[in-house]
Order: C-alpha cells, then structure tokens, then sequence
C-alpha cells in the first residue's frame, strides 16, 4: 500500500482526535493485515471510490467510544445512547473528510461515500493490493483504531499510462 | 466551551438566528453549542437539503450553516435553491470536505463562506461576524450602556 495514500489520513485523525478530545496523542501499534477485519467495539466504515478506492473504518472499543463521545458532549453519556454512535460517525466524517481535501488538492478525485455502521465481528477481508494498515492512535482516554486499506484504482493507473504514452 | 462576546442583528439588537443543517445529530448538537456561546439562537435543524429549504422558509434565519454531504439533497445543492429564491440569505457550508473545487462551488453557487470540520469556535465566530457584516454588531459589554 502506497504510504502517500496513508499519510493524509494519519495526519488527520491525529489532528481531529487532538482538538476534540484536547489532550496529547500519540501513534501506538501499526500494522499491516491481510486477514479480515476483526471489531473492536464501535466501528464507522466509509467506503472511498474514484482515482483510489478502498476503504477506511475507525474503529473505538465500546468503553472508549462512550469516553469519548461524553467528552464531545460536554456531559456523561450511557453506553445506549445513539449519539455515541453518531460520535464515531462524525469522527470518521471529519478525518476522511480532511484527508481527502489533502489527496483531492494533490490531483487525485474521488467520492467519499456516507458512513456506514460496521455491526459484523469480521469486516471485508483484505486482498493482495489493498492489504490493510491498523493504526492504534492513543489518547488520554483510550485506544482510536483506524484501519486503511486503499489502492489506486484501474481507471487513475489507465490515466496515467495514457498520460506517459503521449 | 469558551464564551464570546455576544454577535447581535444590528436592526433591533435581538440574537443572531442560525439554522443548522447536517445529517449528524452529533454535528448539529456540536454547532448548536457553539452558536449558544456566541449568544445566538437555534431557530430550526435540518438532516438534509431538501428539508433545509423547507425550514429556511419558516423560520427565516440570518444565517444558515450547511454541511455538504448529505443525503436526499447535497448541501451545495440546496445552498443555491435558498440563494435563488432568498438573494439575502446568508449561507456558511460546514464541511469536512474542504477542497477547492469543493469550495470554489460553493461559491459560485451562493455561499457566503466556508469553514472545515472540525470546527473551530473561534474560527465559526469570526466568519459569522464577517457574513453579518453591518447587519451585525458585537455587544461589547463596556459600550452597552453608553
């Protein structure tokens, strides 16, 4: 996987977990997955297709998901409550949507679809050319999981040969 | 949340009045928060485009912030049929989403401003303070009384 795929969107979580949740952060465990998915707790996965497609899910273990959303919140929320939800939702809104704006900038054109929940233990198993990277970004409040597995897609590689051929 | 100096309609002193539009509940929760601090009022919510027009035209508001992605009508999309049928209309787009093209559209299509997720209170203040213009005033609280 190219990493001037994955850099943008390390950028950006780190820097929206960073400013909502006000406290230091750090990069924990990375690596890469060729396996399926397995959930951790809450996981928001959005699917990106275009010149790179693939897709990304932020993943929050239960406990740290409600830590994390009352935080937001400015209140304590219970494990049930939906916004806790819509937290990680909007979580995963915000740093693919910032991540794109980087990637979109640079020439590359794709379309961001709407979160989806990610309810199944086991998520889309990773193939050869969209082998998955696991961050573990750590904060003050618990473990955020994001899980990349992204490619160029056919059409970006044709445009490019074209492009070489002329 | 930080509090600021309150932002009033300059005709008759009375809170700015905001309408929020985006499909995330925690979004809207999130910006209404904010407009509390800038001493504004939440007229009206919207989860998607086609809802928001519906909304403008009952509540009126000075100043609409539009998330973009959203389903059943995108937020540029309805930006623009609220601009066409209320010129005056003051549309800010809220968005993750921040490239250029994507601002450029926004624009061009009637958009007053736009500001990146995730946002910034002290960024939002100052372009509602900036798309107000003169039909704003901040209530200092130092000249109030004079």
């Amino acid at each position: 996987m190219k990493m001037e795929l994955i850099q943008p969107f390390i950028n950006a979580a780190d820097a929206v977990l960073a400013q909502g949740l006000q406290c230091s952060m750090s990069i924990g465990n990375l690596s890469m997955e060729a396996e399926a998915y397995r959930r951790k707790g809450i996981a928001a996965l959005i699917w990106v297709t275009g010149d790179i497609e693939g897709r990304v899910i932020l993943d929050l273990d239960p406990e740290t998901a409600v830590r994390v959303a009352s935080k937001f919140a400015g209140t304590e929320l219970p494990e049930t409550d939906s916004l806790v939800r819509e937290t990680v939702f909007e979580l995963a809104n915000q740093v693919i949507g910032n991540a794109v704006t980087v990637l979109n900038n640079e020439g590359f054109h794709f379309r961001v679809h709407p979160p989806v929940l990610h309810t199944s233990e086991h998520g889309p198993k990773s193939s050869e050319d969209t082998e998955a990277l696991v961050i573990c970004f750590e904060t003050g409040i618990g473990e955020v999981f994001m899980n990349i597995a992204l490619r160029y897609s056919q059409s970006h590689h044709s445009g490019q040969a074209a492009a070489v051929g002329q | 949340m930080e509090q600021f100096v309150p932002v009033k309609r300059s005709k008759d002193g009375q809170p700015v009045r905001y309408l929020v539009v985006d499909d995330s509940v925690f979004a809207r929760k999130n910006l209404a928060r904010m407009i509390e601090t800038f001493g504004g009022q939440l007229c009206g919510e919207a989860g998607d485009g086609m809802t928001a027009i519906t909304e403008y035209d009952r509540t009126n508001p000075d100043i609409v912030l539009m998330d973009i992605t959203m389903p059943k009508m995108e937020g540029i999309e309805a930006a623009e049929k609220i601009v066409q049928k209320h010129p005056d209309a003051r549309v800010v787009m809220v968005s993750s989403v921040g490239y250029q093209e994507n601002i450029v559209a926004a624009l061009q299509r009637g958009a007053r401003h736009f500001v990146q997720k995730p946002v910034k209170p002290e960024v939002l203040y100052e372009v509602i303070k900036y798309v107000m213009g003169d039909d704003g005033t901040v209530a200092n609280s130092a000249t109030a009384g004079v």
